[in-house]
């Protein structure tokens, strides 16, 4: 970042150049402006996969406002209506038919949610090809981890509220998985429902984690996510500080500041994405079955199990790990083995820092065994994801087991493979490719 | 070595890509013939509209389907006085659980619901397939039972327009002994209408929302080329 110390605004003498200069006096506006966009020099060489962070901003916009007015119509209420239906499940439809504008908003907020997860994925792949998260950008990747967490506490919490049949009893089977804790467990799973089934009371806390409590930190981790990255200053496709080169007014010979260069561009990727968006929420909302599953058009019945109890498709890859273990340890049963592994594969990110012993960090200059180690745990991350679409099965519970196993030999093998492989020389300044 | 390298990357999608179903009858039909819509509208509440409620849907929305407010008052209303009002049912649900075993569901989104993932729009071939396949049984308190859906709490209400078919337990085929007051093709025409309305009924704006959809892609087309220009006139000095 060039000097923290700006100079104030100075006013032309025009009534909107006095007003800027007071306001400017009294806050720190075109510093942070300068701070943060004008003068903050972004590598010249950002890529495809840079997309995805201002992509992510924009899909938490579309969650908060449409989550706002979907707030204004919606009925966190478990109690059966005059028609034999849930409050909460009729009145998701009585946004979608009588609410003027309802169902857009609504198929916003839907698809947004899957959407969520796929640019927060390549965005998170984009820092596994290129070392985003190395020194020294370790604190910007663990506030990006929190992000993860807390968005997958959200959608979690989310899910429940049109209290469909999967909503419903997906949130009993994932809370019933806080019982396999020894000693605490089946407190802590009546703690976080606040009743012995899934029932009004767990609707109502959700409803007030989804709509006030997590977005509040998530809104917080993502500012400081942001802050950390702009001490730091962006990696790049190549892998090396632009910092290192620096012109003779502090300025990085290999930056560009990042309004208006990716600004301008960035408003491109937002075009290309809202065509892919609209194609969803237009054309296919349901997601081929995987954004909105199908049976949660049916209402929560609590007296009914539904025959396959899926998670939503962003959740799979864990879920398959937490079914792909099956055996007892220590006395303690398999469940409680399967939550600490599905817990493990997705804490796990936050040490890629200190996991990655590589000597250069852009994938571009690692050799064959990163590239081939990358590959087979994206198809693994695929398979477990497909697999926990599917009920149980012999050959899927094999698939999945090894499939969990290079996903953890991916990261824990790291230090010693990351290591070994042949690496090409680092350029001294960004290339254009 | 990347191409390697990609193309592994998708060969487990192909691995993957057949699953087996339940063998379903395509659903014949299509939610833009309105006079089919208005003739399963009129079918859902002469038939299906006294135990099932559609509680999400006004009978107002039917004008959509090219019916005045007279015509749905005088043909599609039996149970409600106001145009506004949802399509509820007169029976109590503590007694229909008694008389069925469970309460008979709401319809309103029953065609969204029958959907599966991979394929979200196969709830009108079930439904299809559904309303085809009751027969005689008379170890059924209802004495209907159905292939679909095995041990269905459901009678069969729509008996008198295809007739009692039976099941041939050695060829596991439907047999229809005595034609009802419809032919076969009468029938199925029938049911296609029914289950068109249910499809159109379970989300009345989806046509609006594939011609608005044409219009916000046009749209976004449109906006690509400036925004293009904007970017490139901008990086031209960046090398």
């Amino acid at each position: 970042m060039a000097a923290g110390n700006f100079e104030k605004y100075k006013s032309d003498g025009s009534l909107g150049g006095n007003l800027m200069e007071w306001f400017d006096a009294r806050f720190p506006a075109t510093s942070m402006w300068k701070a943060h966009l004008s003068e903050y020099y972004a590598p010249k060489n950002f890529n495809f996969w840079y997309f995805f962070g201002s992509l992510a901003l924009l899909v938490l916009v579309i969650q908060i406002v449409t989550g706002i007015f979907l707030t204004m119509h919606y009925k966190p209420d478990a109690a059966i209506n005059s028609a034999g239906v849930p409050a909460a499940f009729a009145s998701v439809e009585y946004i979608m038919r009588d609410v003027p504008g309802g169902w857009i908003i609504r198929y916003m907020h839907s698809t947004g949610a899957s959407a969520f997860f796929i640019v927060v994925y390549l965005h998170m792949f984009r820092g596994l090809l290129y070392g985003s998260y190395r020194k020294p950008r370790e604190l910007t990747w663990l506030f990006g981890i929190g992000i993860f967490l807390v968005l997958m506490g959200e959608a979690f919490f989310g899910y429940l509220l049109p209290w469909g049949q999967l909503s419903y009893w997906g949130a009993q089977v994932i809370v019933n998985m806080f019982g396999a804790i020894p000693f605490v467990g089946n407190d802590l799973s009546i703690l976080i429902r606040g009743d012995y089934v899934v029932s009004d009371a767990t609707l109502n806390r959700f409803f007030s984690f989804h709509v006030i409590a997590l977005p509040l930190v998530l809104v917080g981790l993502v500012a400081a996510h942001v802050l950390a990255l702009h001490e730091t200053g962006s990696n790049n496709p190549d892998g090396i500080e632009i910092k290192a080169n620096k012109d003779e007014n502090g300025i990085p010979r290999d930056g560009i500041p990042f309004h208006p260069y990716y600004t301008v561009k960035d408003i491109v990727g937002v075009v290309v994405f809202l065509m892919v968006f609209s194609a969803v929420l237009f054309f296919a909302p349901e997601g081929g079955g995987y954004f909105l599953e199908t049976p949660n058009f049916y209402p929560a019945d609590t007296l009914k199990t539904p025959p396959h109890i899926a998670p939503v498709w962003y959740f799979t890859p864990y879920y398959s790990i937490l079914r792909a273990m099956v055996w007892n340890f220590f006395g303690l049963e398999a469940k409680f083995w399967g939550v600490i592994a599905m817990g493990a594969s997705v804490v796990i990110f936050a040490f890629l820092p200190w996991l990655d012993r590589s000597p250069v960090k852009s994938i571009r200059y690692r050799g064959p065994i990163t590239k081939v180690m990358i590959t087979l745990f994206v198809i693994c991350f695929f398979i477990l994801g497909y697999l926990g679409t599917l009920p149980p099965s012999p050959a899927g519970e094999l698939i999945s087991q090894v499939c969990s196993v290079f996903y953890f030999a991916f990261f824990l093998g790291m230090p010693w493979w990351s290591r070994m492989d042949k690496f090409k020389p680092v350029p001294d300044r960004l290339t254009m490719k | 070595m990347k191409k390697l390298l990609i193309a592994l990357l998708f060969a487990p999608l192909l691995a993957f890509a057949a699953g087996a179903t339940v063998h379903l009858d395509k659903w014949p039909g299509s939610i833009k013939d309105q006079a089919a819509l208005q003739h399963g509208a009129k079918l859902f509440v002469n038939y299906c509209l006294n135990c099932h409620s559609a509680s999400f849907m006004r009978y107002s929305k039917l004008m959509d389907l090219g019916l005045t407010e007279q015509q749905v008052k005088d043909d599609y209303m039996y149970t409600a006085d106001k145009i506004g009002s949802l399509m509820q049912v007169a029976s109590r649900h503590d007694e229909q659980k008694v008389w069925f075993g469970v309460m008979p569901p709401d319809l309103t989104v029953v065609a969204r619901a029958r959907g599966e993932a991979g394929s979200p729009y196969i709830g009108a071939d079930w439904l299809y397939t559904y309303l085809r396949s009751f027969y005689r049984d008379d170890n059924r308190p209802t004495g209907w039972n159905n292939v679909v859906f095995e041990n269905v709490g459901m009678p069969f209400p729509l008996w008198q327009l295809q007739g009692q078919q039976t099941l041939n337990h050695e060829t596991h085929k439907l047999e229809l002994p005595a034609a009802g007051q419809m032919s076969t093709e009468e029938y199925d025409k029938a049911v296609s209408d029914l289950v068109g309305f249910m499809v159109w009924m379970s989300e009345p704006q989806q046509e609006f929302r594939h011609r608005l959809g044409w219009y916000v892609l046009a749209f976004l087309l449109v906006l690509l080329v400036p925004a293009y220009l904007l970017k490139k006139n901008y990086w031209k000095d960046v090398h």
